[in-house]
């Protein structure tokens, strides 16, 4: 059953991937360069939509708080993530749409996949040396396991103190203005 | 409807909602970038068995000699001992979906030169395959370094992250715009 659902849930993924147009480069660096925010507006509205979902999902009871899970907060999530945007930035693929771009026949997110399999080994290499010597990089923010609305779930704690759904769906409505808001094109127009 | 190569944003924005709710209203919010560890664990493991045993202390029932992988209780060490879990299948039938997606009209290289380079590359830099394949690898390498180093990706933290509003999810994606930016803006915008 639950291997059903991955294939069936998997491919949903991808497929919706596909047709937003995140697995075309092009679409990503226009994004990031600022020529044509499209698909940044795609993604923004997909958080804000998924976010109403969830919290009224979670507030009428469709949704099972357990599945819930909130990463950690810690120092090498933003340096992890100024890593990553730099390769996002220069080849046009992140993890997920480098590999489904690999799967539409696209040569250089092949090269950008194996490139990835390498970088994740080197850190799973260097992680003992990491957590080692350079632990100040895993110490937790605002107690690490913490989101800003309470999701129900007991395992994580919430840093605004008010109704959950609440803030959620204030969220969700402000990425979806957001996307609304944001300009198609802001730098070298054509 | 649907069947448009790309979708208009509002649309595509839609069905990308539809895939984050669905994951997490059915099994967990999606995340990929765990998946590159699980195959390196999986495929290091057939070169050399002892980087994952079983081991009936560990909270997984697998432990391994690198730290990495016998995080958590071995969390990494277990799933790469049995590749076939939710997760990795769900990685797997992501790249299933955009192949189906790319056959069904979707978006996909029209071009041999479109399959080695986007036009916003080949504008910059020219036709050099070797050169766009070289940087591809490279910031392959960078990219995963990163999002293992975050605890996770564009999936997993930006888009499952901030859903749920967790704090993880927008420090992430503060560091991966700060840096994605202006790197974008600098290289790829004409000048002047």
């Amino acid at each position: 059953m639950e291997l059903t659902l991955a294939i069936v849930l998997g491919a949903l993924f991808g497929f919706a991937l596909n047709r937003a147009g995140a697995t075309n480069p092009q679409n990503i660096i226009n994004m990031l360069r600022l020529n044509d925010t499209s698909l940044m507006k795609a993604i923004l509205f997909a958080i804000g939509l998924s976010s109403l979902f969830l919290f009224g999902g979670l507030a009428l009871g469709f949704i099972d708080p357990a599945h819930v899970s909130i990463k950690s907060a810690y120092l090498g999530v933003f340096i992890g993530g100024l890593l990553l945007g730099l390769g996002f930035a220069l080849a046009g693929y992140c993890p997920g749409t480098g590999l489904a771009a690999a799967a539409t026949g696209r040569k250089d997110a092949l090269f950008f996949v194996i490139g990835g399999l390498i970088g994740a080994f080197a850190f799973t290499l260097s992680y003992g040396w990491l957590a080692e010597h350079s632990s100040f990089l895993f110490d937790k923010i605002a107690g690490g396991d913490v989101s800003l609305a309470a999701t129900g779930n007991e395992k994580y704690k919430a840093l605004i103190p008010v109704s959950g759904t609440l803030i959620g769906i204030v969220q969700g409505i402000a990425f979806i203005a957001i996307a609304y808001l944001i300009p198609t094109h802001i730098l070298n127009k054509k | 409807m649907f069947l448009k190569p790309v979708l208009a944003w509002p649309l595509g924005g839609a069905l990308l909602a539809l895939a984050f709710v669905s994951a997490i209203l059915l099994v967990k919010p999606i995340g990929v970038s765990t998946q590159f560890v699980i195959a390196d664990a999986a495929v290091w493991d057939v070169i050399n068995p002892d980087i994952i045993t079983p081991d009936e202390n560990a909270k997984s029932g697998y432990s391994s000699p690198n730290a990495y992988l016998n995080k958590s209780g071995g969390k990494y060490a277990a799933n790469a001992a049995n590749p076939f879990n939710y997760s990795f299948v769900f990685v797997l039938a992501m790249m299933g979906g955009a192949f189906l997606s790319a056959l069904l009209k979707g978006d996909k290289p029209q071009s041999p030169s479109e399959k080695t380079m986007p036009a916003v590359w080949r504008e910059r830099f020219g036709e050099n395959a070797a050169l766009r394949y070289g940087v591809s690898f490279l910031a392959g390498f960078i990219v995963l370094y990163g999002a293992r180093l975050a605890g996770g990706c564009t999936s997993g933290h930006m888009m499952s992250g901030m859903m749920q509003t967790a704090l993880s999810g927008y420090i992430f994606a503060l560091g991966a715009f700060a840096a994605a930016l202006p790197v974008a803006i600098i290289v790829f915008n004409k000048k002047g």
